[in-house]
């Protein structure tokens, strides 16, 4: 059949069961939303900010595995999504992200609106095209969505130039991708996967290192089921919140800069990592010289760049963790003995007993974790639990009692403030079952405060729970510890009434001081079922510990401060 | 961490921005391209790229990696053992003596490719290696422009 390309990108949509996109016209991208005016298989949700409408796509995908879409249009429209290809592309999330362009006639004359997208986006997506016809653009489109959510998914981004929607051709959409150059391995090495699993059974202080790859391969399940055949203790990074049960008894929380001391010790004295999908990311390794010394490291990730980058790795294995897991949980089975860790758990139990993961509450102001904590008391697994980026992020990998995964949507890699409010609107969308929340702080907030207008108009109830310390906490944090209290800039107590900020854009604003206050407030959020601004005034000073100082040693956490 | 010098030959899709992703990946990455190379594969959508570049072992190991996962990317060659060429065209003044220069190009595959009213132009097509000893040789002869092509390369097997 012919048509535009125009309609073939809202077609392209239909095909591959996309039921929301999150966007932003402009004058190159007119021809597609003009076409998806005439449409009713997919709903638009116009955000006020291109950066939020990638964003929410990101919270879409990050809460379901699929891939989220947005529109932007090109010059501005287009650098705007950036922030957004970058933050997906830095966790792994499958998004594809269309961007108008300038008439190919007019590409390279500076014209109105004009930039090198692909030029800009190569460094931030796992895959990128400028369109030059519309006979290539079904093909495109059909791989764009492959590539996002294959392999180790990321974001595509397809910018399409304006003749190019207007232009006729015939649209055929492939059933399926042909790209010789790229076939992702997903199964891994049976031979390997034997070694490893002998290895696990051969270990004395095995430690399971679990990352992010588990919950976009879909994998907690195996995960668990290991976990518990085998006895051996876990740790969690940040983007794995959730793959444990937070009362499961192996778990030893969050590893790394603000990671549990006893997860942090376990790494350092461990004498077998077995990494499951994480990367090894400076802020879970600290110095990495020192960083797990004394461990055989087995690795299994489906990006082979992935392995041995930082650290070498002594049982390497490519594959998807799904297939791979599926091979070794059965080898791992046959040999293991539980009890032979006894001992080592029984070390790391006591470490736990010397530093517990813990916190000071108060009667006279209101501690950031508590609030955190008492969230999860109150909601629990009814919850989806975005965040922002910083102090309030920290506490809430490190109190929320997360129990499945996806249920923490958070901005790890790139560590974008802005993200948290319009990722939980994505999360919404996808998940209207669950009660979206978004622990943020005051900077963050105001950095895509304008999205409050498309969550009301759209009836996207989020709620957003300010833990509002009138700081640039973490900043501020570094300041106080690194910087002699010097506080450059991070001082924000100059603020607007977020409660008339919120009731200014149909929303309610609550202003809370006390733990009475703040349960009346959520569940009055909760029950009215909209668009929320939780002010929550919390101590100014409180820091999140225990840390690790950049550079320094997992061993030698900084546990508490004194002034 | 000693350092490598290492060729790698990274066969890809013959597609728009082949070539910036290549480079763009080496720029983004800090890692160092001595030489390169780039032409189409006859009778192919393909072209090979040629990189003559430096690193520890891990960072050349990340290298191949991360050439491997560009999309476009077909094959990535490496070996420590090819056959390695690289030419060279060079000028010379008129003055200069043309049999001696002559003879040094001949002993490096070469020979003289045009003499005009006031300049030499020879080639030369030798190992990396060698092309260091003839840029060194020739320099008695005052060149006044030198033209290297960058390594070419092919597996022995």
């Amino acid at each position: 059949m012919e048509m535009t390309g125009a309609q073939m990108v809202i077609e392209a949509m239909k095909l591959e069961g996309v039921d929301t996109v999150f966007g932003y016209p402009g004058g190159a991208i007119m021809n597609v939303y003009d076409e998806l005016y005439k449409q009713n298989d997919f709903k638009h949700i116009l955000t006020r900010h291109e950066q939020a409408a990638v964003h929410a796509a990101e919270g879409y995908a990050r809460a379901t595995g699929k891939v989220g879409v947005a529109f932007v249009t090109s010059g501005p429209g287009f650098t705007n999504a950036v922030t957004g290809l970058a933050t997906a592309y830095m966790d792994s999330i499958p998004l594809v992200v269309i961007s108008g362009q300038v008439p190919i006639t007019l590409i390279g004359t500076d014209a109105f609106q004009e930039i090198d997208a692909t030029g800009i986006s190569r460094g931030c997506t796992k895959h990128n095209y400028l369109v030059r016809s519309a006979k290539e653009l079904p093909r495109i489109l059909k791989e764009a969505f492959y590539i996002a959510n294959s392999g180790r998914p990321g974001p595509v981004h397809v910018d399409i130039p304006k003749d190019v929607t207007a232009e006729i051709a015939e649209f055929d959409y492939p059933t399926h991708v042909e790209i010789p150059t790229y076939k992702p391995t997903t199964k891994g090495n049976v031979r390997q996967i034997k070694k490893a699993a002998e290895a696990i059974c051969n270990a004395k202080r095995p430690i399971f290192y679990l990352g992010g790859g588990i919950i976009h391969s879909n994998s907690a399940d195996l995960v668990r089921e290991l976990v518990a055949a085998t006895q051996i203790p876990a740790v969690e990074t940040l983007m794995a919140r959730g793959v444990l049960e937070h009362d499961n008894p192996m778990l030893l929380g969050m590893v790394g800069m603000h990671g549990s001391y006893q997860a942090n010790m376990a790494m350092s004295e461990a004498d077998l990592m077995i990494a499951l999908g994480p990367r090894f990311d400076d802020r879970v390794t600290g110095k990495l010289s020192e960083f797990a010394k004394h461990a055989k490291i087995i690795h299994v990730d489906i990006d082979p760049s992935s392995i041995g980058k930082l650290v070498d790795v002594d049982y390497p294995i490519v594959g998807d963790l799904k297939e791979v897991l599926e091979v070794m949980i059965p080898k791992v089975k046959e040999c293991v003995d539980p009890d032979k860790y006894q001992a080592w758990r029984d070390i790391l139990k006591r470490y736990n007993e010397i530093h517990p993961l813990t916190y000071e509450d108060s009667d006279k102001v209101l501690k950031p974790q508590w609030v955190i904590e008492r969230v999860g008391e109150l909601l629990g697994d009814e919850a989806i639990i975005s965040t922002d980026v910083g102090q309030h992020q920290m506490w809430t990998a490190q109190f929320y009692p997360f129990n499945f995964p996806r249920q923490f949507i958070t901005s790890g890699g790139l560590g974008t403030m802005g993200f948290g409010f319009p990722a939980a609107m994505g999360v919404k969308r996808a998940r209207p079952d669950k009660i979206s929340i978004n622990f943020t702080g005051d900077g963050s907030i105001l950095m895509n405060i304008q999205e409050l207008v498309t969550a009301v108009e759209n009836r996207l109830p989020v709620i957003n729970i300010i833990l509002n310390n009138h700081y640039l906490g973490m900043v501020r944090q570094w300041q106080t510890f690194f910087y002699e209290k010097r506080y450059a800039e991070t001082d924000l107590s100059f603020q607007p009434d977020f409660v008339r900020l919120a009731e200014a854009c149909g929303g309610i604003g609550y202003r809370v001081e006390t733990k009475e206050e703040f349960d009346e407030a959520l569940k009055d959020a909760v029950d009215k079922g909209v668009v929320a601004l939780i002010d929550v005034i919390v101590d100014r000073d409180e820091n999140v510990l225990p840390m690790v100082p950049s550079g320094g040693t997992l061993y030698n956490m900084m546990l508490e401060y004194k002034d | 961490m000693k350092v490598e010098r290492r060729v790698i030959s990274v066969i890809v899709q013959n597609e728009h921005s082949v070539l910036a992703r290549i480079t763009g990946l080496f720029a983004a990455r800090g890692y160092n391209i001595e030489t390169l190379t780039v032409a189409p594969i006859p009778d192919s959508n393909l072209s090979r790229l040629t990189i003559e570049t430096k690193g520890s072992v891990r960072v050349i190991e990340q290298i191949i990696k991360q050439l491997h996962k560009l999309i476009p990317t077909f094959k990535v060659i490496e070996h420590e053992e090819m056959v390695e060429k690289e030419m060279v065209l060079m000028k010379f003044p008129i003055n200069e003596s043309l049999a001696n220069i002559q003879a040094l190009c001949e002993a490096y595959n070469g020979g003289i490719m045009n003499v005009s009213s006031h300049h030499i132009i020879t080639m030369i097509a030798d190992e990396p290696k060698r092309v260091k000893h003839f840029i060194e040789a020739a320099q008695k002869f005052h060149p006044v422009e030198i033209v290297r092509g960058g390594v070419v390369a092919m597996e022995r097997e």
